[in-house]
């Protein structure tokens, strides 16, 4: 009797075994088909015209994607300049003075805005630049994108600066320098490295954002350098094309979704690799 | 003195400068919520409280109504949760305990590169790969054989609720993975080693210790992955079908609220646009409860494993 027991648990506890194995191989997979197919679709059209050529309409060969390039670039780097003071200053001001109702009330808010679908980003931004300006813009663009970088970066500003010892803020204020020094030139630096990691993921997260652009910068079939004008980005192409019903355009989709995750990886990577030197 | 006292002013001229960078975060959500608000009004206006449970979505007799958007985006997020949270939970326990050390790191940082990937590649891979494998290899045999079952009626197209579920699914295993993790992590190493030293095989641990301890946890990270699931566009407005019909089966085409926003926020005016809005407003406020609600539950989850019961 006792022996049956023991034998059904066992069996029981082998099963399940192998249950969590099952669970732990269909996480990956899709991970693995996504990057085997990426890399396998997006290679047949991956060639050097595609980063230096304006596209090229329906049908005719050849043609790139390199005014997307520049337009994800100019788009993200232009939601960044205005967004890592903000975001930066604010962390430190969450970490190092934040008590309080006011405090609570911003922290209230970061949480709110991180939470928030990308898409109403999008909604914001065009209410608010789109519909006066009455066209489409890279500075829209670069609006939402903002919203959705500055709460991820205040708080991740926040939590770096409290990994770093009260000790060495104490041990900076005894030796008589001023506190908003000490803040900068101590705890700041300290914490820099994972800061700097912080910002880098939300970069990484803000380059492939679609859902924000899609009526905001739009995109554009030219090059275009105005940031009042409608502007090409990456992701956009590659949702256009991959919706569009010709073939030779889902080919492209698939050569531009390789440089996106390019790009994305590569400065995800780069911000993994500084908190591992860190460490 | 007089280089003390403007210590001090340089001080709290800093202190005021970080604080006025922070109002303006609380102002720009503030600012988020009324501009969304404003705009949304004529629709709320003219609609009411039957926007949430009218079907029509006219343009040209401008007469909206949000329901089949609203079906859509809770069907497709509840599918997607059915999915992934037992693939996740099963994932982190396997990674918690079974594991082999050198194994840990690779597992997670794959989980976590899922996270990094952007939505409209796995919108992409969605209508080129999981579309047509869904479509012959399961949609298709299951209409045959059970198509009398109301769920699983056809027609088969291809872009349908179950992609668009199967696909949310991939997209937030991810957190609820790590978060899943957090969870299991915070079991007291003595709990399972009381029960394995009763004789207790590694399941029957694994059982007893998640029902006693993880469940609230496992369930906070569940709320976690809704909210994410709720808000995603891009992939869903790839694969769903963008058809605004409410069906009871998960092969047919849907609609969701994002997706709805995507295709035809560009070209809409007047009070197509304020509907949309409006639309937008309420995946705001629902996402923002859900997550909150996770975030209750997480960290009051937290709070008890830091005072060790």
């Amino acid at each position: 009797m006792t022996g049956t027991i023991t034998f059904r648990r066992k069996a029981a506890d082998r099963a399940m075994k192998w249950v969590f194995y099952l669970c732990a191989f269909l996480v990956v997979l899709p991970l693995f088909l996504i990057f085997f197919d990426l890399v396998i679709k997006g290679a047949k059209e991956l060639r050097w015209s595609l980063l230096v050529d304006l596209p090229h309409p329906v049908g005719e060969p050849g043609g790139g994607i390199a005014n997307g390039i520049l337009g994800t670039v100019v788009i993200t780097l232009l939601a960044m300049t205005g967004s890592v003071p903000v975001a930066v200053m604010s962390g430190i001001y969450l970490a190092e003075y934040g008590r309080g109702k006011f405090a609570s009330a911003v922290r209230f808010a970061v949480d709110t805005l991180t939470g928030v679908p990308s898409i109403i980003m999008g909604i914001f931004a065009y209410i608010l630049l789109v519909l006066p300006m009455k066209r489409f813009s890279a500075w829209a663009g670069a609006a939402a994108l903002s919203m959705i970088f500055i709460p991820v970066v205040v708080r991740t500003t926040e939590d770096m600066l409290r990994t770093v010892p009260t000790t060495v803020r104490e041990a900076a204020l005894a030796l008589g320098i001023a506190r908003w020094k000490a803040t900068l030139r101590i705890t700041v630096r300290t914490a820099w490295p994972g800061i700097l990691t912080g910002i880098l993921l939300a970069m990484s997260r803000i380059l492939g954002e679609t859902a924000p652009l899609l009526f905001t910068a739009l995109g554009n079939q030219f090059w275009q350098t105005k940031l009042d004008q409608p502007m090409a980005a990456v992701p956009l192409q590659v949702f256009t094309y991959a919706i569009s019903p010709y073939e030779d355009w889902h080919d492209k989709a698939w050569a531009g979704a390789l440089v996106l995750i390019t790009m994305v990886l590569l400065i995800n990577i780069a911000a993994r690799v500084l908190t591992r030197e860190k460490r | 003195m007089a280089s003390r006292s403007g210590k001090y002013t340089r001080d709290f001229a800093f202190e005021k400068a970080t604080a006025f960078f922070a109002s303006v975060v609380l102002f720009l959500a503030v600012l988020l919520f009324a501009v969304l608000l404003r705009e949304s009004l004529p629709a709320l206006r003219k609609f009411g409280a039957s926007f949430l449970v009218t079907g029509t979505w006219d343009p040209v007799l401008e007469r909206f109504g949000a329901l089949p958007f609203l079906f859509g985006t809770v069907v497709s997020s509840f599918l997607a949760l059915l999915i992934a949270v037992p693939l996740s939970v099963g994932a982190a326990i396997f990674i918690n305990e079974f594991a082999p050390p050198w194994l840990k790191a690779p597992v997670s940082l794959l989980a976590e590169l899922l996270a990094a990937i952007p939505s409209v590649i796995y919108g992409l891979w969605g209508i080129f790969v999981l579309v047509p494998i869904l479509r012959d290899l399961f949609m298709k045999p299951v209409t045959k054989y059970l198509g009398w079952i109301p769920l699983f009626k056809g027609p088969v197209y291809g872009p349908s609720m179950l992609a668009a579920g199967v696909l949310l699914a991939i997209m937030i295993i991810p957190f609820i993975l790590s978060v899943s993790r957090e969870v299991l992590a915070t079991v007291p190493q003595r709990q399972k080693e009381a029960v394995l030293s009763l004789g207790g095989t590694r399941w029957e641990m694994i059982r007893i210790v998640i029902g006693q301890h993880c469940l609230p946890g496992i369930f906070g990270a569940t709320i976690l992955g809704l909210g994410r699931a709720l808000g995603e566009t891009m992939a869903v407005t790839m694969v769903i079908g963008n058809r605004p019909e409410i069906s009871a089966s998960l092969f047919q085409q849907g609609y969701s609220m994002a997706a709805v926003i995507a295709n035809e926020f560009a070209e809409a005016g007047g009070l197509q646009l304020s509907s949309l809005v409006l639309i937008g407003l309420l995946l705001m406020l629902v996402t923002l409860v859900v997550n909150l609600a996770a975030k209750g539950i997480l960290s009051k989850m937290v709070a008890r494993a830091s005072r060790g019961i």
